[in-house]
This record gives structure tokens, C-alpha cells and sequence, in this order.
């Protein structure tokens, strides 16, 4: 092998590149685990067993994609391996978790539809919004304004892309449950980015 | 057939992403949508999240790449 070739596939491991992709895993452990000290401590481990395993990267993705399939694979092995402790703590004490559904209710009038001020607007452009740093914030905000337990379900089901049967066995809840938790997550996040961001970018 | 509510069709939306809805729900979902412009963009919305979350697990979120 060429010296050059063997330089293309070994990962950029100066510190620029570094820092900036440790700063964004640690939004994506923290949004997942709510937990500060975790989400660090996931962070270094991943960092670690992907400076071991370099060998494996040989430029077959994107540097940054790389490190976070490391990241998203040491937060699933981390919940299965605590997934007992999980069932056996108050965020799970009973087998269904309140979703806090009604909260939702005053969106709609009696007989159910939207209430005219709250009914879903367009979104202009999402994909320019993706491309701002400041959308990723309101979105940061919008996922911690969930209750711990919904954006527990909704992180590991989207985040994580763990199966809803997977995600009811380490949680101890009903499949119908996870649906409620789901679709409670999905309600209150499109309710928050539309106030927070396309609101006031549409108009 | 009478006119599902938006209550339930935000339900079923959300559903269509965890199990494979069956054909009257699919059928009464799409009769919906067609006359409720709120809950169609309440459909795209929720693909707006997926398309969202999806950057966030490929560590693709703006900014440097």
C-alpha cells in the first residue's frame, strides 16, 4: 500500500476535527441519557474504543459517522446492561408509564379537530433549518422540555433506532403503552419547534 | 363513513412509524388528510422530526462538516 492511500484511510485524529465532533456527541449522549456525567462518560469511552479500533475505519464512511455508530453502540449496550436496574427504579414503577396525554387535549375542540389557533401551519424550508446551528438549539430545548420518561421512549426508539418491541422488554411497558409515549413525544415536539422556530421564521 | 377527528388522526400518524396500519385505518387516515389541511401538515411535520432525528444519529447537524 502506498503511503498516501494508507494516509486517506486512517481517521483525521487532529484536535480540531476532534473537539468538534466530541462536542456534538455529547449534545446526542446527553439528549439520549439526561445525564450529564454519563453522557461524558459514554463520550470518552467511544472516543477510546474507536482510537483502539482505528484499523476498522479504513475511510469506508464519513469520519464523523464513524465515531457516532461507535457512540450509538456503547448507549444500546449500556441500556441493555441496565436495563434490569432501570425496570427496578420510580421512573418505571409502574408497567405503564404515564404519557400525560391530556395536556394535549386543549389542542382540540370537543368534538376533536384543532382548535383554529393551534392547528398545524406549513413549515417553510426544514432542510435550510437543519443547516443552522440555532435550529439544532431550539430542538436541544424542545427535546429537554419533555418529561424525563417520553423522551427516554422517544430518544431510544429515534435516536437509538431500537425496535418498539425492544424498547418495551428493557422498559417494562405495553406495547400500546410505547405508542402513547411515542406519539405524546412526537405531539409536544412538533407543538415546541413550531412556536420556537417555524413560527417566527414563516412569519 | 363518518369523518375521523384530528385527535385520532395525529394518533394514527404517529402510529404508522411503529406498526403497519390496517387497511380501514389507512383508508379513513387518507380520506382525512385530503380535507384537513391542518393534520396533512401535521403528517409532513412528523417526517420533518424523522428527517431531525435522523441528522442527530448521523452526527450530521449543520455547521462543520
Amino acid at each position: 500500500m502506498s503511503k498516501a492511500s494508507a494516509q486517506a484511510a486512517s481517521p483525521p485524529w487532529d484536535d480540531a476535527s476532534i473537539t468538534a465532533i466530541r462536542r456534538d456527541m455529547l449534545r446526542f449522549a446527553r439528549m439520549q441519557l439526561r445525564d450529564a456525567a454519563a453522557a461524558e462518560d459514554m463520550v470518552q469511552e467511544a472516543l477510546m474504543a474507536a482510537m483502539t479500533s482505528a484499523k476498522s475505519f479504513a475511510g469506508r464512511s464519513a469520519f464523523k459517522t464513524w465515531m457516532f455508530a461507535i457512540l450509538r453502540n456503547k448507549i444500546v449496550d449500556h441500556i441493555r446492561a441496565s436495563s434490569r436496574e432501570i425496570c427496578g427504579s420510580d421512573l418505571v414503577g409502574s408497567s405503564e408509564m404515564d404519557a400525560g396525554l391530556e395536556a394535549f387535549d386543549v389542542l382540540f375542540k370537543r368534538g376533536g379537530h384543532w382548535n383554529p389557533e393551534d392547528r398545524p401551519a406549513t413549515w417553510s424550508d426544514p432542510e435550510a433549518a437543519f443547516e443552522q446551528d440555532a435550529f439544532w438549539t431550539v430542538f436541544d430545548i424542545c427535546m429537554n422540555n419533555l418529561p424525563e420518561h417520553i423522551a427516554r421512549v422517544y430518544t431510544m426508539r429515534e435516536l437509538l433506532e431500537l425496535e418498539t418491541a425492544e424498547i418495551c422488554a428493557v422498559l417494562g411497558i405495553t406495547s400500546n403503552n410505547c405508542f402513547v409515549i411515542l406519539h405524546r413525544a412526537r405531539l409536544g415536539l412538533r407543538v415546541c419547534l413550531e412556536n420556537r422556530w417555524f413560527q417566527g421564521e414563516a412569519r | 363513513m363518518k369523518m375521523m377527528s384530528c385527535k385520532d388522526a395525529t394518533r394514527l400518524m404517529s402510529e404508522r412509524y411503529e406498526r403497519t396500519l390496517a387497511l380501514r385505518e389507512r383508508l379513513s387516515l387518507k380520506v382525512h388528510t385530503a380535507m384537513c389541511k391542518g393534520c396533512s401538515n401535521y403528517g409532513q411535520h412528523l417526517d420533518v422530526l424523522r428527517q431531525a432525528t435522523a441528522r442527530l444519529r448521523e452526527g450530521d447537524t449543520g455547521g462543520e462538516r
